[in-house]
């Protein structure tokens, strides 16, 4: 018997293109739901300039309370907002907290789409044209003063500079970054290496890695990312750390196919096939290189300070056994960090209650999150190098208060803070060109014959059709 | 109850003055086979809203955003801007080759391996049931289990093949980490984690064809790979056919094998796929337009080569 199959009809055709529509339904899925601008009860001055009115009945919605897993911040959260209370009693603090990191980019792109965010939502300093695009923040310049933020001051102009556009203000820091090089102090004593004196360049790096890979059992030298875009991050970084650049300064054009591009991907290629000291298993994303650190399969790798948090706190390693430096080539280094900022469309008095928290929180020297003898008796680590945004004298006694509340050797970052690197931020349109230098990264680490001047070139000419696009 | 009158020819034929029962009538029925039915229509209705809401809603409007950019929370419209942008970046073409080679290889191999598994387990008389569930076995592994199983034994480093290669004084292979393995890699996983399925059907089609027919082709002198051609796959034809379109617009579609064994894209961007680009998009450029436009083109083409293959079926039957 024949089979029916053979013989379609018309419709079967059609239905076999609704089939497949069909099966496309998953694509399909970014929809956006409507904006809910949850206003708060006004009643307050209408100055932008004043600070909030005590008696102002507002409830805020606040991104990045800690979760109940990390116990000791949540309990300082619960504190502050009972601090926070006595000279706001009407400000409610509806704090929403993510069991991973306060932003997950997936998430937080589509609450932004959606206009699903907190009144108070937290981003990274690479995020504020995508927020702007979407709407997302309200302008706050008016009301951020001296009056409503007295350190503001003395908040490092670079950083507070990342959260403007076109002279207005749109967020607050909490934190802020800079990059060095993460290294393990145990591995560094056993290969017979000086941990107090991590390399500060390429060829140094190369020499200490070949030194680390030595000890052998699977012990990796120097490691480094090549996916997930993440390894078009740090190869933008290490650009900066030899005073090249990703773009050119008018942002038109790619700018790393030069005699610094080329030595970042060779030095790579040489340690990873001429000297073997980075380990066999590539194309590694961010978790990775700090799982390998933390179990000393690994010496170095580009990072910064918070990273070592994250392998405390959650894979088990020791501060002490950690260590950090200046990032090689020390001419620049990428910086980056976190800020909370507005909603847009929230009313006057919510934004007063929110700059008046965030402030109180995040802001005030010697209090909430840089209350460092609070930290210490909770038994939370003290002694980082970051955040880091304070200048001036507020700099010096933030320092001072932290190293005598140390609850790690402050002196293993020693070599890192005694030789601060200007900070350079993110190109525009970082993650396409990210994407495009992931592939310059994979391909030395994964191809032996790997031809550095065509990975750049392609690599050149594809940053410049995305410049263009 | 009246026997039903017949009309013939002879009779005199009045026209009908309605086309069907008249209104009051037609509401009667309506209601009582609304009533009859209800359980069936709250079902329907249900059933209805959730393709509505989850499904024709969505497509709708990623219909919509492929010509629509959001800029400053206010949605314009662009033309066929993103589109433009799309077929503008470098990595298009590049997730299009690299599509349409896990769609090549995940044909060969995950057509071919499970037809030719089910025939041998079909020529099992004992352990049938055993065997079945052996090969099922990887398809009820959660795909991230089965991935994470994979990664270990890609794994130049530590890898269980390399560890067999090494045991075999053969070279060790580079697997998801060389651009000349990495989408043949995938494809292995893909097709051991998800080839039970097809298995079984191919199983049952199999267990469907009458003995006779191989009875008859052994009395004509039939060896096993005559019968094969002649008889399993004249008499499979049907379903082949239709696992096979229905495996063409599945691994076109293809995004958690590489998104999870090579983080999407793989050494030098040999394992992006078209989906996967969809993603990054969305996700990591936030550029929802975009993302919605390659989607369209996705669309447009799976269903253009759907109906373009059941054509050239329909051609080649006639």
């Amino acid at each position: 018997m024949r089979s029916t199959w053979f013989r379609p009809t018309r419709r079967r055709t059609a239905a076999a293109a609704l089939v497949s529509a069909l099966a496309l339904t998953a694509l399909a899925a970014c929809g956006t739901s409507s904006s809910d601008s949850n206003e708060g009860s006004g009643g307050g001055s209408s100055d932008p300039s004043a600070p909030l009115d005590p008696k102002t009945k507002v409830t805020l919605t606040m991104d990045c309370m800690p979760p109940a897993a990390k116990a000791a911040e949540l309990r300082e959260w619960k504190e502050d907002i009972k601090t926070f209370n006595k000279q706001y009693p009407n400000v409610t603090i509806d704090g929403k907290s993510t069991p991973g990191q306060c932003e997950e980019p997936t998430r937080f792109t589509a609450a932004l789409k959606g206009k699903s965010q907190p009144d108070v939502f937290y981003t990274y300093f690479t995020d504020l044209q995508q927020v702007l695009d979407n709407g997302g923040a309200a302008d706050i310049s008016a009301y951020v003063n001296a009056k409503t933020v007295p350190a503001l001051g003395s908040i490092d102009p670079d950083v507070m500079n990342v959260l403007k556009k076109d002279g207005k203000t749109y967020g607050l820091p909490t934190s802020n970054y800079t990059m060095g090089l993460m290294i393990n102090r145990k591995l560094f004593k056993q290969a017979g290496l000086d941990p107090d004196k991590p390399p500060t360049t390429w060829a140094e790096v190369r020499k200490d890695a070949k030194a680390i890979a030595g000890l052998g059992n699977g012990v990796a030298g120097y490691g480094d990312y090549s996916a997930t875009n993440q390894g078009g991050w740090h190869f933008t970084a290490e650009m900066y750390g030899l005073g090249g650049d990703v773009v050119s300064p008018d942002g038109k054009k790619a700018a790393f196919n030069d005699a610094i591009g080329k030595q970042v991907l060779t030095n790579l290629k040489a340690m990873r096939w001429d000297d073997d000291s980075m380990g066999k298993t590539q194309l590694l994303k961010w978790g990775d290189l700090q799982k390998q650190i933390s179990t000393d399969k690994l010496g170095m790798f580009l990072a910064a300070p918070d990273d070592l948090t994250y392998m405390v706190q959650q894979l088990g390693a020791k501060y002490e056994d950690y260590g950090m430096g200046p990032i090689p080539g020390g001419r620049a280094t990428l910086f980056g960090g976190n800020d909370y900022m507005i909603k847009q469309g929230s009313s006057p008095d919510k934004i007063k209650a929110a700059i008046a928290w965030i402030n109180f929180k995040t802001l005030t020297p010697g209090k909430g999150q840089f209350d460092w003898a609070r930290s210490k008796s909770d038994k939370l680590p003290v002694g980082l190098p970051q955040p880091n945004f304070w200048t001036g004298d507020t700099k010096a006694g933030d320092l001072r208060s932290r190293t005598d509340n140390a609850t790690m050797p402050v002196e293993n970052f020693k070599p890192f803070m005694d030789n601060p690197v200007k900070g350079k931020a993110e190109p525009a349109k970082a993650q396409e060109i990210y994407k495009v230098l992931d592939n310059a990264m994979s391909g030395v680490l994964t191809n032996k014959n790997a031809n550095v001047d065509s990975l750049l070139s392609t690599a050149e000419q594809q940053v410049n059709q995305v410049l263009a696009n | 109850m009246s026997a039903p009158t017949l009309s013939t020819s002879s009779m005199p034929v009045k026209p009908p003055q309605h086309d069907g029962p008249p209104p009051v009538a037609r509401r009667e029925i309506l209601v009582r086979n609304l009533r009859r039915n209800l359980s069936a229509h709250g079902f329907l209705i249900g059933a209805v809203l959730c393709f509505a809401f989850f499904s024709w809603y969505p497509m709708v409007r990623e219909f919509l955003l492929a010509f629509q950019k959001n800029a400053a929370g206010r949605t314009t419209w662009v033309g066929l801007d993103n589109l433009d942008y799309v077929f503008h970046d470098p990595a298009f073409w590049q997730a299009w080759r690299n599509t349409l080679l896990f769609t090549g290889l995940a044909l060969v191999l995950g057509f071919l391996v499970p037809f030719v598994i089910a025939i041998v387990i079909n020529e099992f008389r004992h352990a049938q049931g055993y065997l079945r569930l052996l090969v099922y076995l990887p398809v009820m592994l959660p795909p991230v289990a089965s991935v994470l199983l994979f990664k270990y034994f890609y794994d130049p480093g530590y890898g269980l093949f390399n560890g067999i290669l090494h045991f075999l004084h053969l070279p060790e292979q580079q697997w998801l980490q060389s651009t000349s393995t990495s989408m043949l890699s995938v494809v292995i996983a893909s097709t051991w984690m998800n080839m039970g399925g097809a298995t079984l059907i191919y199983l049952a089609a199999l267990q469907g064809i009458p003995g006779e027919l191989y009875e008859a082709a052994e009395l004509d002198g039939a060896g096993i790979l005559r019968k094969i051609w002649h008889v399993t796959v004249p008499q499979t034809r049907l379903i082949l056919s239709l696992l096979l379109l229905m495996q063409i617009i599945a691994t076109m579609q293809v995004f958690t094998e590489p998104f999870l064994l090579t983080n999407g894209a793989g050494p030098e961007g040999s394992t992006t796929t078209v989906v996967y680009l969809i993603y990054q998009y969305a996700f990591n450029f936030n550029n929802y337009g975009a993302a919605a436009a390659l989607g369209l083109v996705l669309l447009v083409l799976l269903a253009g080569f759907s109906a373009a293959y059941v054509r050239l079926s329909r051609d080649s039957e006639s």
